[in-house]
């Protein structure tokens, strides 16, 4: 097989998550009363980039054959906690930045090492952990409330020289600072090769556990910059469970979508983004078609039922059928 | 190494025991142990703890998660897991309140149309894992989504105004024999009738077996995909009528009412020391971690712990209790 060969089937998931995308988006901005504007470009970037990084927390941990049931509530966690510390002059705001980061690092690395020292199932644990981060959350904010600072919150959500979402740069740049090392470095690959196959990633010397380690602790930090996002968007933290739950389940979604194995050792965070975008853009379809938005949580469900059934068109490719069994 | 010693020193110490007590599974064992644990710390708290009123009236609540949890526990022994519990329950709640609400004919067939509507989900649920091999963790919450978006249709996003059937309301909180509620016998009904199938008959040998290895079940002649499709079948059905259980105790379907039974279920079923990757597990440890769970609640609220407080310790109780012995072997 050709190198361009080997890399387009590598990266097919990827391309097809970017064109389902696009798609989605002509459809949507060519319906759109106001059409192709920076507002409305910003708008459902903004909203986008939310799911984004919590997609992109899910595919961490899906990779290594994993799944956390938590992201959503780490998510709230820190938009409460941000709610308390993202606030007053521009030192204090720094620090609360980095404390809110930090605990989302520790939300994921408790993940981690209760899978992977305690060796419990990923989905029994991280529902169990989800329940905790949301008592935590609860206790910061029984009531919604609190505030944030508003100019890095508007700098942050607003647009770079009157046309490029501010979003979409932090986004990209978060990709460039914390995907693209690790996917590079030896952990990263370790977190493929252990989702691929862990016997023998371990038979080949590689460092699996610290690798699944690093990786469920990163997802926890990028949920965590998904947290700082909502309190940035929504100027206050709330605790709330509804939000929590859905956003783990199109985190999910997403990470189906873009192409991401659920299997793991499959697919890329850049799916994932894909993916996130273009389950956000059909979700808003609904609107400039002028549906009532008492459909959504239907429509988004059926899409994601859809979404899911794709994968089984491979059965039709199967010759043996002790294959189906995995 | 140190694993043996203690199953060693554990067997040598069998042996002194009476026989129902060395076939014991451990986890069951301990599971009880908690209850015990847990009765002797309430008693602490409130004297009313031990007696007969208020341990019945805690069977009665443990029973609509014990009806849920069998489900939960039917799909667990297959290796897979039913995440759709929440809207399932609702579902099942909200579409016997509207049958209810149709004249006489509809007082009838209320808990019928109920419990079909939750078996028509589980069906999909199991179509969608036994024939498209999708994972059950994905195709499960997928249909979860979608039977939150149908019930937002129906309802228009406020709880729905029909109120439970006669029968509903007697089934959750009458009392056909004196003293025991029919929450229970239904309970108790539905556990003896899954403890029959788990154990003598060829359905339930097919569940542990696909449990524990399901391409070894299909070169052992066994239809896999059908077992694995009645089973979500059945625990969507089980699921459904928890939720027709809970509208008839509150006398009203709401929205997420379900919410709150999703954790409990398989919480229950782990603790009760099934194994999460299917294969092992007994109806008698699922009981056991029902009434863990109901007991705990009871005590944190017995407590006027905060919801936050309850929510925390709830999760750190069970990731604690499974550290002790829900982890996988080592596997080097």
């Amino acid at each position: 097989m050709s190198d361009w060969r080997y890399r387009m089937t590598e990266h097919r998931g990827t391309l097809l998550a970017f064109g389902i995308f696009v798609l989605m988006f002509v459809l949507y901005t060519s319906n759109h009363p106001a059409g192709l504007t920076a507002n409305v470009v910003q708008t459902a970037s903004n909203k986008g980039v939310l799911l984004a990084f919590i997609a992109m927390a899910q595919t961490l941990v899906v990779i290594t054959a994993g799944i956390d049931l938590s992201v959503g509530m780490i998510f709230i966690l820190t938009n409460c906690l941000a709610s308390w510390l993202v606030v007053g002059t521009p030192a204090e705001t720094a620090l609360g930045i980095v404390l809110v980061l930090l605990a989302g690092l520790a939300c994921g690395a408790v993940n981690g090492a209760i899978v992977i020292f305690g060796r419990l199932q990923p989905i029994v644990a991280t529902i169990a952990t989800g329940a905790v981060f949301f008592g935590l959350a609860l206790l910061l904010r029984p009531h919604p409330g609190g505030g944030v600072n508003e100019a890095v919150a508007d700098a942050l959500t607003g647009k770079l020289f009157g046309v490029v979402p501010a979003s979409l740069v932090t986004l990209a740049a978060v990709v460039l600072v914390v995907w693209v090392p690790f996917s590079r470095s030896r952990l990263g690959r370790t977190a493929y090769a252990a989702g691929s196959s862990e016997a023998a990633a371990y038979m080949s010397g590689l460092p699996v556990r610290r690798a699944k380690f690093a990786a469920y602790t990163l997802s926890g930090l990028l949920a965590a910059i998904g947290g700082l996002f909502l309190t940035f968007f929504t100027y206050t933290g709330e605790a709330a469970h509804a939000s929590g739950n859905a956003y783990t389940l199109f985190s999910i979604a997403a990470v189906v979508l873009g192409g991401v194995s659920l299997y793991g050792g499959r697919g890329s965070v850049i799916g994932a983004i894909f993916g996130a975008f273009a389950f956000r853009t059909i979700g808003d379809l609904l609107f400039v078609f002028d549906f009532d938005p008492l459909w959504q949580p239907l429509f988004q469900g059926v899409v994601l039922l859809a979404a899911v059934s794709i994968g089984a068109f491979a059965l039709v490719r199967v010759r043996n059928r002790l294959e189906w069994f995995g | 190494m140190s694993d043996a010693a203690t199953s060693g020193a554990a067997s040598r110490l069998a042996r002194h025991l009476p026989g129902f007590l060395r076939r014991a599974d451990p986890a069951v064992a301990t599971a009880f142990a908690c209850i015990v644990l847990l009765l002797a710390v309430g008693s602490l708290y409130s004297t009313s703890f031990l007696s007969p009123d208020y341990l019945l009236q805690q069977l009665k609540v443990a029973s609509f998660l014990g009806v849920i949890a069998t489900g939960m526990m039917l799909v667990i022994l297959l290796g897979q897991i039913d995440l759709s519990v929440p809207w399932v329950v609702a579902a099942g709640a909200m579409m016997a309140c509207a049958a209810a609400a149709h004249g006489p004919l509809g007082e009838v067939l209320a808990i019928p149309f109920g419990v079909l509507c939750g078996v028509a989900i589980g069906a999909v649920n199991g179509v969608g894992v036994a024939y498209l091999r999708i994972p059950s963790m994905i195709v499960t919450l997928a249909t979860n989504a979608v039977a939150q978006g149908l019930m937002v249709v129906y309802t228009g996003g406020f709880s729905p105004q029909d109120s439970a059937s006669a029968a509903m309301r007697w089934l959750a909180t009458g009392n056909l024999l004196p003293g025991v509620p029919n929450a229970v016998v239904a309970w108790a009904l539905i556990g003896a009738a899954t403890v029959f199938t788990l154990t003598r008959t060829t359905f339930g040998r097919a569940v542990y077996a696909i449990g524990n290895r399901e391409r070894a079940a299909y070169l052992s002649g066994v239809d896999t995909r059908r077992v694995v499709l009645v089973a979500f079948a059945v625990a969507g059905g089980l699921s459904a009528f928890g939720g027709v259980l809970l509208a008839g105790y509150a006398s009203k379907a709401a929205q997420a009412m379900g919410d709150a039974y999703l954790l409990p279920a398989i919480a229950a079923v782990v603790l009760g020391g099934a194994s999460i990757l299917g294969g092992r597990g007994s109806y008698l440890g699922t009981v056991a971690g029902v009434i863990l769970i109901t007991l705990l609640q009871s005590i944190l609220s017995v407590m006027q712990m905060p919801e936050a407080g309850r929510q925390i310790t709830y999760g750190v109780v069970i990731v604690a209790m499974l550290l002790l012995y829900g982890r996988a072997p080592a596997s080097r």
